[in-house]
């Protein structure tokens, strides 16, 4: 076993795996945002009067905003003139199948494991493809169409289901909500759209995957779920971005619309560029995430892995508003090195009856900085409401930090609130032990990590629960020696 | 199998072994006896390769190779198995998944190709049923609220499950009751063969009347002070440890 300077340097020297960049004719709109720059998004992309002028009340309320100051980490100044707002693969129109699709951006996600030809993708997952601000590619879409369930991007959505999108979009997550919300509305170039009819329970694993590839663009993907009345869908969002000196600042929105007794099971694992030892470099990864639960019976529930981006900084929430509605949220965040994640969820209880679970294990390595930041809020309608909050955080290495902030609010004395916190040190004694049964100490450690997020690993679909077993003991390789 | 030359060592600079001398050849058993503290847990420490545990002197073959200069799960792969005296929990680790990792592992450092699932779960209730294992600790976490008597039966059980040559058994009768020491030990002498080995550590005869050693070996004071065959262990529950202490002290007074 080796001493803690050899743990360090074996982090240091763990290299991130997708930092390639992919060489392509990109069309890129110079940096810097004002009103012509949204106009230019819009003009660009055809959309109606009514997207625009709901994204320039976004730009105003960005304007209006200041950056927060609640965080227990500095925030780096972030020159939101330096970034360009759109960047799109040039000669895209729009693309009739895969085969018009460049080779060089299908061998990209080739690359990134995200097969594109529906003849080889992962059986029962169908696949939307972004690349930096375009939707280049959706895979099973005829077959989804069967059912009547749409699933595309989120431009083409704008022009095929205008109706859908106008009644919803900024509906959970309004165009004011927060600065970075509002930024996203007002240059938002794409992301995925969902639509589930009444009653259809979605057949196979819906997935977005996406891929920052130009220098100094930002990325502004947004996304829109909707399950209506008694349907079910699964969704899972992964992502990977090139390794530069600077960081990219990730600012996404998604928005969830569960109707009454409609189940939407959202999934992420999030694997942006982390930076370098030093912290130099990686992505900003500032996302507003929310769900609603509209009608009774409906149910919401986020997992996420999180172990890239130099900072996380994102609380996957639900509005429990229909009665006897449900709320979850399954979380196993990674630092290492100099990174930081401040993330959690928000838990609205608003109706009678509703439950909210809350599991959140935390793994801080190196100097990474992992917090937990938590609400549980019981409105004085929510009889009986419940909520479970259990936060476990892991510690390897005695440089790095675990920080919880749980907050409840109770208007209703008929509500059972829980809470539980553990801290732990992955001991010495247990890679002995598996040492000592033929298990070398970095295979060790991964395996003590995915047992310590067996929880939360369980929930995510088998396909990509397996994905991410590899990507935490991938990422914690030479984390303890 | 095991030779034991000369084997000084200290852990928090404390001398613990003050010059051990013991072969170990295929198809022996081996008990190791002595008061507390007089090093037998650290002899089995320093065997497996517990980094707290520095030796200073001596050497020790396994195999014929250097067992010192290898890193502890390379010492598992060739086949010294430990079984702890305090077997650690580790949550959310499936048993079933531990000893398939432990299981490919060797497996892969011995060249050999690896079970498939099916060839995996046969060989899994085989050993199951040898050592009387029960089948609903298999899937539970590895150790993870487990009684001291179920963590001490799981050792045995994961000793049939990877076969090594060499097996020291840590204080497995502590903590057992006279059910499950009958249980341990039947496994025990069911996976004696004229192959494997064991090294035997314990505070009392007990064991021994199921565990029947080919030699008995007194450890006191960082020393093996005597020798003899299972007689010695008899006369050991009899007598007690003073009387060896007294010749012990007597003999280091001489030099």
């Amino acid at each position: 076993m080796g001493n803690d300077n050899e743990i360090i340097d074996n982090i240091a020297n763990k290299e991130y795996e997708f930092g390639f960049v992919t060489d392509i004719e990109m069309d890129i709109l110079p940096a810097g945002l004002n009103e012509d720059t949204i106009r230019y998004i819009s003009e660009k992309k055809k959309e109606p009067e009514w997207l625009l002028e709901w994204r320039l009340k976004g730009y105003q309320a960005f304007r209006k905003q200041k950056l927060p100051e609640w965080q227990n980490f500095t925030l780096p100044s972030i020159d939101f003139q330096a970034i360009s707002y759109y960047a799109a693969p040039r000669n895209k129109k729009k693309y009739n199948s895969l085969d018009e699709v460049d080779p060089e951006l299908l061998a990209t996600f080739e690359k990134l494991g995200i097969p594109l030809s529906e003849q080889k993708a992962l059986a029962g997952v169908a696949v939307d493809a972004v690349f930096d601000s375009i939707s280049v590619a959706t895979t099973y879409k005829e077959k989804l169409k069967e059912l009547g369930i749409i699933f595309c991007s989120f431009g083409e959505a704008v022009q095929e289901h205008p109706d859908l999108v106008r009644k919803y979009v900024g509906s959970v997550v309004p165009h004011s909500d927060n600065i970075f919300a509002a930024l996203n509305a007002a240059v938002f170039s794409d992301g995925s759209f969902v639509y589930i009819p009444k009653g259809v329970r979605c057949p196979m694993e819906l997935s977005t995957y996406f891929r920052i590839n130009t220098e100094n663009t930002g990325q502004f993907e947004r996304t829109l779920i909707i399950a209506d009345e008694g349907s079910y869908v699964s969704y899972l969002e992964g992502c990977t971005a090139p390794m530069r000196d600077e960081n990219q600042l990730h600012a996404a929105v998604v928005e969830l619309v569960a109707l009454g007794n409609a189940e939407i099971k959202y999934s992420t694992v999030q694997n942006w560029y982390p930076g370098d030892k030093d912290g130099k470099g990686g992505i900003y990864n500032f996302v507003t995430k929310r769900g609603i639960c509209k009608g009774d019976n409906a149910k919401i529930s986020w997992t996420q892995v999180e172990t890239g981006s130099a900072i996380t900084w994102k609380y996957p929430s639900v509005i429990l508003q229909g009665d006897n509605s449900t709320g979850e949220f399954y979380s196993v965040a990674v630092t290492r090195n100099k990174q930081i994640a401040d993330t959690g969820t928000k838990m609205h209880h608003i109706g009678r009856n509703t439950r909210s679970r809350i599991i959140s294990k935390g793994i801080s390595a190196g100097q990474g900085q992992n917090s937990y930041r938590g609400l549980v809020q019981i409105g004085s309608k929510a009889d009986a409401a419940r909520n479970f909050t259990q936060c476990d955080s892991l510690l390897i290495g005695d440089r790095c930090g675990a920080h919880t902030f749980p907050y409840i609010e109770s208007k209703n004395n008929t509500a059972t609130v829980e809470h539980e916190a553990t801290t732990s040190k992955i001991g010495e004694d247990q890679i002995f032990y598996l040492n000592q049964r033929g298990i070398d100490s970095e295979k060790a450690v991964a395996l003590i990590i995915n047992g310590y997020a067996r929880e939360v690993l369980n929930q995510l679909p088998m396909e990509f629960a397996v994905e991410a077993q590899k990507l935490l003991s991938i990422t914690l390789e030479g984390s303890v020696g | 199998m095991l030779i034991i030359k000369n084997l000084h060592a200290e852990v928090e600079e404390k001398q613990i072994l003050k010059g051990i001398n013991l072969e170990v050849k295929p198809g022996e058993v081996h008990a190791i006896m002595g008061p507390n503290g007089s090093g037998k847990s650290s002899l089995a420490s320093v065997l497996a390769g517990k980094e707290s545990y520095h030796v200073t002197e001596g050497e020790v073959k396994f195999h014929g190779k250097d067992l010192l200069e290898m890193a502890p799960e390379d010492r598992a792969r060739e086949g010294l198995f430990l079984a702890f005296q305090y077997p650690i929990e580790i949550p959310g680790v499936s048993n079933v998944n531990f000893l398939k990792t432990a299981l490919s592992e060797i497996r892969t450092y011995r060249g050999l190709p690896q079970l498939d699932a099916k060839e995996f779960l046969k060989l899994s209730r085989e050993k199951q049923k040898l050592v009387e294992f029960d089948a609903q600790l298999v899937n539970r976490s590895l150790n993870e609220g487990f009684s001291g008597g179920e963590k001490k039966r799981n050792e045995i059980f994961q000793l049939a499950m990877l076969e090594p040559s060499l097996s020291i058994l840590d204080e497995t009768d502590s903590g057992l009751d006279i059910d499950a020491l009958r249980i341990v030990s039947q496994g025990v002498n069911k996976l004696r063969s004229k192959d494997n080995a064991f090294i035997i550590i314990t505070h009392y005869q007990r064991l021994l009347e199921y565990i029947v050693p080919d030699f008995v070996h007194v450890l006191y004071n960082g020393r093996i002070v005597r020798s003899g065959t299972k007689e010695l262990a008899l006369e050991l529950e009899e007598k007690g440890y003073d009387w060896l202490k007294e010749e012990a002290r007597e003999k280091a007074e001489t030099i």
